[in-house]
């Protein structure tokens, strides 16, 4: 779960670490409020998840409760590459002097946390590392001894941090590992991590992506999740537990897939693309998926205009064929889908078993998943 | 011969008790696997279908000889099973389980003794075809024979294997080292030990989009640490930037974890990367009838 620059600052600002003064507001009412509450040179932020906001307009400047208001208004409800600022973040300017970078996040490869450095802050840490390689610090944390502050003098010292500052760095990314277990991040980011005309860090920026899975620690994050921007069949998705992501690319998309498991489910996606059609999204109903799984996958995915065929791949292990065939019947029976604009493909286990219900409700199952795709394709362009 | 896993391999079935550790230790039972009991917490001293129940997993090593272990424990308490079964002195650990926050993952992969291989978590677990399958995939698609399989995948495996066994092309072991950012046991580790033993001729290996696993196993390629025929698929062609497809592993971010970025890697080591699953069979054949790699 991403979140929002206002809402990762709340996190930082909670884990002791500087950031600037400020405020979020939904309305230009409550923009203005904020600006007479706090007066004072400030920036107006879109609050979206799209990098590239600056560049698109989104963030402006203002001084007072009667110039907020253009800046608001312009911004609130601002399409940015196809997402709409619904808030935005009121913040006192600083004065800054050099930018810095700073993140934490987890590094696969030695499976552990990874500390990552720069005194080149500000741009995107990808183009740095292939531009000026060295110019990056990187360190793993040994997970069994945590974060002790050599971590921190250590990673200043290889990333050039200006040794004045050396010494809040160090407290800084000390809270930031802190954090990052807290709340069970995949990613905190501080870019810019700003050194102020006065010698202070701040953190300028805030880029904090969660663990989906390690919200069940943290119930009290999941309350952000309204205010995320994602596609309605994606929350009504998530209401009930199905892992779906809606897609969307060149405009082409024509089948609805379902499937169990992520990689088979990608294999599909991908299967349909080689056979001349696009997926409208990913659906995975999961292992040990039950017939209400199933009926509910059928009901979402073919909510989404753009489905004109849909595709069924399942491939039991811990999935039964008989269970998903089930809900697949109860789902045309309660829906609007129609048979004729289905294509199913079921093996593995209880094979024998599903195709039985499926057959003896008019359904005959493919053999393989190319020959679905094919036969999917060909229905959605018919 | 085989990797990790063999007839003689004596398991345990940590949540026996639940729904899904009670099926899948009859399936495997019923496959040849030798399942010495189970373990749940709270429960030791009954029976079920057979099945001893212990409280802990140090107990029912004690009283069973078992050294493997598979985990189908929910996830707020899964992290705390591996941990258990690698004090308890179990040296093969699948964790079945999906859905374990990451956090308890990078501890438990620090806590566990470097003897102790862990596969998983969020995998389908493992298979010797004909011996034992330790996992959840479907027993009657694999055949025993001279390939082995390693893939990031659950239900990709299964549609591979089955096409390799339709196609009389046998299995040595199958691993599924699952989908997760981080997991007990990566694809270097499984070539590595597929290239030490002797009865697996060629291997398949199946990756995905995100992190950079498929690219460390051309490395090792390129290394000349694994010199035996390889084919490899990649799923996730079709997945657009930044959209999570269900693995949390399986997410790309900027310019790492393409598929493209995999492909070329593979391509570069002359592994051969199939556009769809339905070639792999092919591919297997043509490696193995080559020469091998100078």
């Amino acid at each position: 779960m991403r979140l929002l620059e206002y809402q990762g600052k709340e996190l930082f600002a909670k884990a002791g670490i500087p950031v600037p003064q400020g405020r979020v507001a939904a309305s230009v009412e409550e923009a203005v409020q904020i600006m007479r509450e706090h007066p004072a040179p400030s920036v107006v932020k879109a609050q979206v998840l799209v990098g590239g906001r600056g560049k698109a307009g989104g963030i402006k400047f203002c001084s007072d409760a009667e110039d907020v208001k253009g800046p608001a208004q312009a911004i609130l409800g601002m399409n940015i590459k196809g997402e709409i600022a619904k808030r935005i973040l009121i913040e006192q300017r600083v004065d800054i002097e050099k930018e810095l970078y700073l993140s934490i996040t987890v590094d696969r490869a030695s499976k552990k946390p990874i500390v990552i450095a720069s005194a080149m802050g500000g741009m995107d840490i990808e183009e740095v590392a292939a531009k000026e390689p060295s110019a990056i610090a990187k360190y793993c944390v040994n997970t069994a001894g945590g974060y002790w502050p050599f971590i921190g003098r250590r990673v200043a010292k290889e990333a050039d941090i200006p040794a004045a500052v050396t010494g809040q760095f160090v407290s800084i990314l000390g809270k930031l590992y802190a954090l990052f277990f807290d709340v069970g991040a995949m990613l905190l980011e501080i870019n810019p991590l700003a050194i102020t005309k006065d010698g202070k860090l701040i953190a300028s920026d805030a880029k904090v992506d969660l663990d989906d899975n390690g919200l069940i620690r943290r119930a009290d994050l999941e309350a952000w999740r309204t205010d995320l921007p994602d596609h309605e069949l994606e929350q009504r998705a998530r209401r009930t537990n199905l892992n779906y992501a809606y897609l969307e690319g060149k405009g082409n998309e024509n089948v609805g897939v379902i499937g169990n498991g992520a990689g088979l489910v990608m294999g599909t996606m991908d299967a349909v693309r080689a056979a001349g059609g696009e997926a409208t999204d990913f659906c995975d109903i999961g292992g040990g998926a039950k017939a209400d799984v199933v009926r509910n996958a059928v009901d979402i995915v073919t909510a989404d205009p753009r489905v004109k065929a849909l595709f069924i791949n399942i491939f039991g292990g811990i999935t039964r064929g008989d269970e998903v065939a089930r809900g697949l019947i109860a789902a045309l029976d309660g829906g609007t889908w129609k048979k004729d604009r289905l294509v199913v493909r079921l093996t593995g286990t209880n094979e024998r078993e599903g195709r039985a219900v499926l057959e003896a409700a008019g359904i005959v199952a493919v053999e393989t998943m190319n020959e679905g795709a094919a036969k999917a394709v060909a229905i959605a362009k018919s | 011969m085989s990797i990790y896993l063999d007839r003689n391999s004596i398991v345990l079935v940590q949540g026996i008790t639940g729904r899904e550790g009670l099926y899948n230790a009859n399936r495997m039972r019923a496959y040849g696997t030798r399942i010495a009991g189970g373990v749940t917490p709270g429960k030791g001293g009954q029976t079920i279908e057979d099945f001893p129940v212990f409280d802990t997993v140090s107990e029912a090593v004690a009283r069973t000889s078992a050294t493997v272990s598979i985990i189908f424990v929910p996830p707020p308490f899964a992290a705390d099973a591996v941990m258990e079964a690698a004090d308890a002195g179990i040296k093969l650990i699948a964790c079945i389980t999906e859905g374990i926050p990451v956090h308890d993952m990078l501890r438990a992969v620090a806590a566990i003794p470097a003897d102790v291989r862990l596969i998983g978590p969020n995998c389908p677990g493992l298979v010797t075809p004909g011996q034992s399958l330790v996992g959840i995939m479907p027993g009657h698609v694999f055949s025993a024979g001279n390939v082995g399989l390693v893939s990031r995948s659950g239900t990709l495996t299964y549609e591979i294997v089955d096409q390799l066994t339709r196609a009389g092309i046998g299995q040595s072991t199958c691993v599924g080292i699952g989908g997760d950012p981080i997991i007990g046991t990566v694809f270097t580790d499984c070539l590595r030990a597929f290239q030490e033993d002797p009865d697996t001729h060629a291997v398949v290996i199946v990756g995905e989009i995100g992190g950079t696993d498929e690219e460390d196993a051309a490395s090792m390629i390129a290394r000349r640490e694994f010199t035996k025929p390889a084919v490899a698929f990649i799923g996730g062609r079709s997945a657009p930037e930044g959209k999570r497809m269900g693995h949390a592993g399986a997410i790309v971010s900027g310019s790492s974890g393409t598929a493209q970025a995999k492909v070329q890697a593979f391509e570069r080591v002359k592994v051969p990367v199939a556009d769809s699953p339905a070639t792999i069979p092919e591919l297997v054949r043509s490696v193995m009838r080559e020469p091998a790699r100078k």
